[in-house]
């Protein structure tokens, strides 16, 4: 069959429009779902990793809200260490993407943020202050780059600071099997009570070749096999409890949430 | 056997994309290191394949063979958009796992290739038996790879214990090459022998 060329570019204008509209539609109205399912994960690992939610439980909804309105979130000025509540309504604050917005963001320098191979950070971050009784904690957003990918997680600890609740990573890609054991709770379950930083605000935990744990007050066990991915995880805590990250800020959420 | 049943039947064994036409490795690599991600993968595709298929069996004669392939890659394009963001809406896990490996069925050559060898030359109903069928026996690849894959490489089926690994305490000492992209290769490779024995009259010749 012969085709002209009107026939074809029209075809070509009408497929074209009839595909968009399509794909489109269907983009904007999952969005709203899309958005919901992204929060949702996000504030589950926070609640798993206060310990307000077993490890294996998925929470609907509806519990994660109840949770999270006993729950302050704060939004954390890294430059001045200002603490403000932080209001979802007025507020328009994502640090992941704020990092990567000239006006939003800071240049990091120095020793960790290299290690970590962090290169910009959002100004404002958010933190999260637990305040169900008997699990007061401070719950901060930390992540850094390991052997393939960039380690995206949540570091928790008592309200003086100074005791690790937990540490939880949600998003990575590291080698499964190795360097994605950071994800077993085997490993996790090594944190809870190790020693988190001194009053002015020094890192003490740290993760140490698989085996070469000297003392147990403050050293965890590296994952076997992955050394890299390991000490990626002490390089990220370093950076993010430096003065560049949260170090500022430290005596304002003690006093915040005592 | 009936024209229609051969359709749906020989993508499953004797003319099988994955193990006689090796189309579809990428994936067939990527995504079968746990049993619940190649069942999604392979829904998704079973999704894009048959609705491609019917949808350019359709307008097959309406499409300009001067700009067939693209006409049919924005076809594809366009339904590999809509599976993955219905999964991100209502599979959200499954999504965050699959990452970019939905988007990248838009280069999956068994799309391109029935699109091209069958839906441009049949009518819709036998077009979408054949994108079944194909799709199919990719799935029964994905899945048979990612049993093996998941099995031997952490010791779970679907995410629940089956071979107590060392890491949590337990007597089996994971396969680390299963959970590499290699383990696929090994597997895959076993299938291709198996079904070549099972088949003699499907063995390549030899020169």
């Amino acid at each position: 069959m012969n085709y002209s060329n009107r026939y074809i570019v029209l075809f070509a204008a009408g497929l074209c429009l009839a595909l968009s509209l399509v794909v489109s539609t269907i983009a904007v109205n999952l969005k709203d779902i899309q958005d919901a399912n992204k929060l949702l994960d996000k504030q589950t690992m926070v609640l798993r990793v206060a310990g307000l939610v077993e490890a294996g439980a998925q929470p609907t909804l509806e519990e994660v809200a109840t949770y999270f309105e006993t729950i302050d979130t704060m939004v954390v000025d890294t430059t001045t260490g200002e603490l403000s509540l932080f209001d979802p309504a007025t507020m328009k604050i994502d640090p992941r993407k704020d990092a990567k917005a000239k006006d939003l963001s800071k240049r990091t320098e120095g020793e960790w943020a290299k290690k970590a191979s962090i290169k910009s950070i959002a100004e404002k971050q958010l933190v999260y202050l637990i305040r169900t009784p008997g699990k007061e904690s401070v719950v901060f957003p930390i992540y850094g780059n390991g052997l393939w990918s960039t380690l995206y997680g949540f570091f928790c600890v008592k309200p003086d600071l100074d005791e690790v609740v937990g540490i939880i990573y949600y998003e990575q890609k590291e080698t499964a099997g190795l360097g994605g054991e950071v994800e077993n709770p085997r490993w996790l379950a090594q944190w809870p009570g190790k020693k988190a930083l001194t009053q002015d605000g020094d890192l003490l935990v740290e993760v140490v070749k698989n085996g070469k744990v000297i003392d147990p007050s403050t050293q965890v066990d590296g994952i076997s096999g992955s050394t890299i991915t390991s000490v990626a995880v002490t390089y990220m805590l370093e950076f993010w409890f430096s003065e560049q990250g949260y170090g500022k800020a430290l005596d304002n959420i003690r006093q915040a949430i005592s | 056997m009936s024209k229609t049943k051969k359709i749906l039947v020989d993508p499953l064994h004797i003319n099988n994309p994955i193990t006689l036409q090796v189309l579809g490795i990428c994936s067939a690599l990527a995504v079968t290191t746990k049993l619940e991600i190649a069942f999604v993968m392979s829904a998704a595709l079973t999704f894009v394949l048959v609705l491609s298929n019917v949808i350019i069996s359709l307008l097959r004669n309406a499409i300009p063979p001067s700009i067939r392939i693209i006409t049919q890659l924005a076809i594809i394009a366009s339904l590999v958009i809509i599976a993955d963001q219905v999964l991100a809406a209502f599979a959200y896990q499954a999504s965050k796992q699959l990452s970019v490996f939905v988007g990248l069925i838009i280069t999956n050559c068994i799309v391109m290739g029935r699109a091209e060898a069958f839906a441009m030359a049949n009518p819709p109903g036998p077009a979408a038996i054949d994108g079944l069928g194909n799709s199919l026996g990719y799935s029964l690849i994905l899945i048979v790879v990612a049993f093996f894959r998941e099995l031997f490489g952490s010791g779970n089926l679907f995410g629940i214990e089956i071979m107590q690994t060392v890491n949590n305490g337990g007597w089996y000492n994971p396969n680390g090459i299963m959970v590499l992209s290699p383990g696929a290769f090994f597997i895959i490779g076993f299938i291709i022998w198996v079904q070549r024995w099972i088949s003699p009259e499907i063995q390549e010749e030899t020169n």
